[in-house]
């Protein structure tokens, strides 16, 4: 449990170096969005004085106050849950993120579950079955994980995507059928949903499968050399179970090191998003960024870094309830 | 079959004096790391000499080196006046890799762009790998609180998602994308964490060994047993965190690029041509849908390619630290002249020394140089 708290702090404290780095980005570095939006004002008319400070109240800033003071209102704000107002979709930053990230969430964490899991299993067998055909596969995923996410995604597009000009068995732009559905609880609208995710999901599982073959079958190997699989095979234990007893053991630092894994699916998910037109939070970031529309990229940041907070919990737990050794540590 | 464990106990007495003269390279010979260092060699050449062998500069376009379409509806016969859309031209003679959109030649910006994309990961990596020595050995030399404050430190960057916070930071400073070294820094800053963790927990493992205690105690300083006992023996694993990070750095650079953050080369300041740039131009202007397979797959295979290249490089590294990874290594030849089942029984992985394989697979003769 103690192990627990103290990652619990380490994310709090990654949590608030997250937030007063998007805070204090864009007082610090010259040019900043207050006098990128009076200019854009003042392009297509007069911006006095009202105008200035209605530009700095909407997107949150006071310049005229004391940066400790703004530092404290801000903080203030995001325990409300507000992360200001977006001045390109002209809504609040929070209930935008919120519209976005079921679509986020949804495709990564299936995707990464199902990765996760087969890439585990393909390691565990790479590693028993060494010297075998499969070893092809260590080249193999070697390349995927070379691959950028995006630069799979335009192949991935390109071969079975509708835009694509090949085979087109999967639609390859947007979340779903958006002029044959109605979005809400009904068949074709969840049919389509889960069609469009297909391809997304499938470059997001090929490009991150990779890493997890090849970890999980380095720690394998190792793990096959102990003493205990030697005893289990030696009482005469079925090839399963001694797989199994194995596979335990080494999944351990496979879960310990998730969090390192998870921060690059979520960052390759971005650009898969992008390629898509998938309506996540990723898609949303790039659109965010070609408007210059700061509110919502500093948003979009701190939601994304929770969002990465909270699974790195969620591994920290499961590792702490598969692990004995890690409860007793702490 | 059975182990022939006096070959795996027993070094072959000839085999030392062979091994002796290439201890220097200590790395398996394995084909998968020569191929690594192959591909990395060409990148690196290309890297160097790309911009003075392309044939154009990648930023000159050229009205001849697109194919105009005539929009439908204009034109004679219309009222309206005849209008045209470009069309790149497929790979020639004149071009190899054909033009773009732009009417640019695909070729030399492929070349060009390979200097910076390459540049910048092996600084970046570089300046991380130092961080990651920095405060990881220095962490798990000291112990006590320097080490409780430099791992929090480490933590909380571990578990910053990095790519986020380097759109984050490449979005305030747009005059990043200007300089390798400004890019690389951003890019070292979101980078060194995961290594540095690697390292304290290799140096705790090393601090309390004999032969540091020995130096401790014939009274070395603490910077020079750090420099001189301990980072030695650190070696393998920074080399392959070195490689880790470029990777990352090579693909986070990439990923900026694409999104648009780290400049464009005809904007002012000019940002510099890289493999992610041509990416973004692609993508901006639908050439998958186009069908211009010719100037959107080269950038993307390269970055694979090139990837693949550092990653086959660790696969060696990686052995080198855990012999028992060795043996899958072998080739079907090399493993039978040692004796050696490619398919371990369980608990006996062989121990691979390399000056056997050495011996074994080049046939040397003792004392050849």
């Amino acid at each position: 449990m103690r192990a627990l708290l103290r990652r619990l702090g380490v994310y709090l404290l990654a949590a608030w170096v997250a937030v007063t780095v998007s805070f204090l980005l864009p007082r610090v570095v010259p040019g900043n969005p207050v006098a990128g939006a009076i200019a854009r004002a003042q392009s297509s008319g007069i911006c006095n004085a009202y105008c200035v400070k209605a530009i700095e109240e909407q997107l949150g800033f006071n310049v005229h106050t004391s940066l400790w003071l703004q530092y404290v209102q801000y903080l203030g704000n995001l325990v409300h849950g507000n992360l200001g107002f977006s001045w390109s979709e002209n809504a609040p930053v929070t209930s935008l993120i919120a519209s976005y990230l079921p679509w986020t969430l949804g495709l990564l964490g299936v995707a990464t579950i199902l990765s996760f899991i087969g890439g585990t299993v393909i390691g565990v067998i790479m590693a028993w079955r060494r010297g075998s055909f499969l070893d092809w596969l260590l080249p193999a995923a070697t390349f995927f994980q070379a691959i950028p996410y995006f630069f799979l995604a335009l192949v991935l597009v390109l071969i079975f995507g509708e835009t694509g000009s090949m085979l087109k068995w999967f639609p390859s732009l947007y979340g779903y059928d958006i002029y044959g559905v109605d979005p809400g609880m009904n068949l074709p609208y969840i049919a389509s949903i889960i069609g469009h995710a297909v391809l997304p999901a499938l470059t997001v599982i090929l490009a991150s499968m990779g890493g997890f073959i090849l970890s999980m079958r380095n720690q394998m190997i190792t793990t096959m050399d102990e003493d205990f699989v030697l005893v289990a095979r030696a009482k005469g234990l079925h090839t399963g179970k001694v797989v199994w007893y194995a596979a335990r053991n080494a999944l351990l630092p496979c879960v310990s090191n998730f969090s390192v894994a998870i921060s690059l699916v979520v960052a390759g998910q971005i650009l898969v998003e992008i390629v898509f037109n998938y309506p996540g939070i990723g898609y949303h970031l790039y659109g965010a960024l070609g408007a210059l529309d700061y509110t919502l990229v500093q948003g979009i940041f701190v939601v994304i870094t929770l969002v990465v907070l909270a699974a790195n919990l969620l591994a920290d737990t499961v590792y702490v309830l598969i692990d004995p050794r890690a409860r007793l540590e702490a | 079959m059975a182990l022939n464990t006096t070959i795996l106990s027993e070094p072959n007495p000839t085999a030392s004096a062979a091994a002796l003269t290439s201890r220097a390279l200590r790395l398996p010979r394995s084909p998968k790391v020569i191929a690594g260092l192959v591909i990395l060699v060409v990148f690196a050449v290309i890297a160097v000499i790309g911009a003075w062998i392309a044939p154009y500069s990648p930023n000159l376009t050229n009205e001849s080196w697109v194919q105009h379409i005539l929009v439908a509806g204009t034109g004679p016969g219309t009222h309206l006046k005849a209008d045209y859309y470009p069309l790149p031209l497929p790979p020639s003679g004149a071009h190899w890799l054909g033009t773009t959109v732009f009417a640019q030649d695909v070729w030399s910006q492929l070349l060009v762009s390979t200097q910076a994309t390459v540049a910048v990961g092996l600084l970046a990596a570089a300046i991380s790998t130092a961080l990651s020595i920095i405060v990881g050995v220095t962490a798990g030399y000291l112990g006590g609180g320097a080490d409780e404050g430099l791992s929090l430190v480490g933590n909380v960057f571990l578990a910053i998602p990095g790519l986020p916070l380097l759109i984050v930071l490449a979005d305030y400073v747009p005059a990043a994308g200007t300089s390798v070294f400004l890019v690389s820094l951003i890019i070292a800053i979101t980078a060194w964490a995961y290594s540095s963790r690697v390292l304290r927990a290799q140096t705790l493992s090393l601090r309390n060994r004999d032969f540091v205690e020995a130096a401790r105690v014939s009274g070395e300083g603490r910077v020079r047993i750090i420099l001189f006992e301990i980072l030695p023996n650190l070696i393998p694993i920074v080399a392959a965190s070195f490689l880790f990070t470029t990777l990352y750095a090579i693909g986070a650079y990439v990923a900026i690029s694409f999104l648009g953050l780290a400049g464009s080369p005809t904007s002012s300041p000019p940002g510099l041509w890289n493999w992610g740039y041509m990416l973004r131009e692609t993508f901006a202007n639908d050439a998958v849908r186009g069908g211009w397979w010719w100037w959107w797959a080269p950038p993307g295979l390269c970055i694979a390619l090139l990837g693949t290249g550092l990653a086959l490089l660790n696969f060696g590294i990686d052995e080198f630290i855990n012999p028992r990874l060795r043996v899958a290594g072998l080739s079907r030849k090399a493993a039978r002249s040692l004796g050696i089942s490619r398919r371990p029984k369980l608990g006996l992985t062989p121990v691979v020394r390399r000056d056997m394989i050495n011996v074994d697979v080049t046939g040397a003769e003792p004392g050849t140089p």
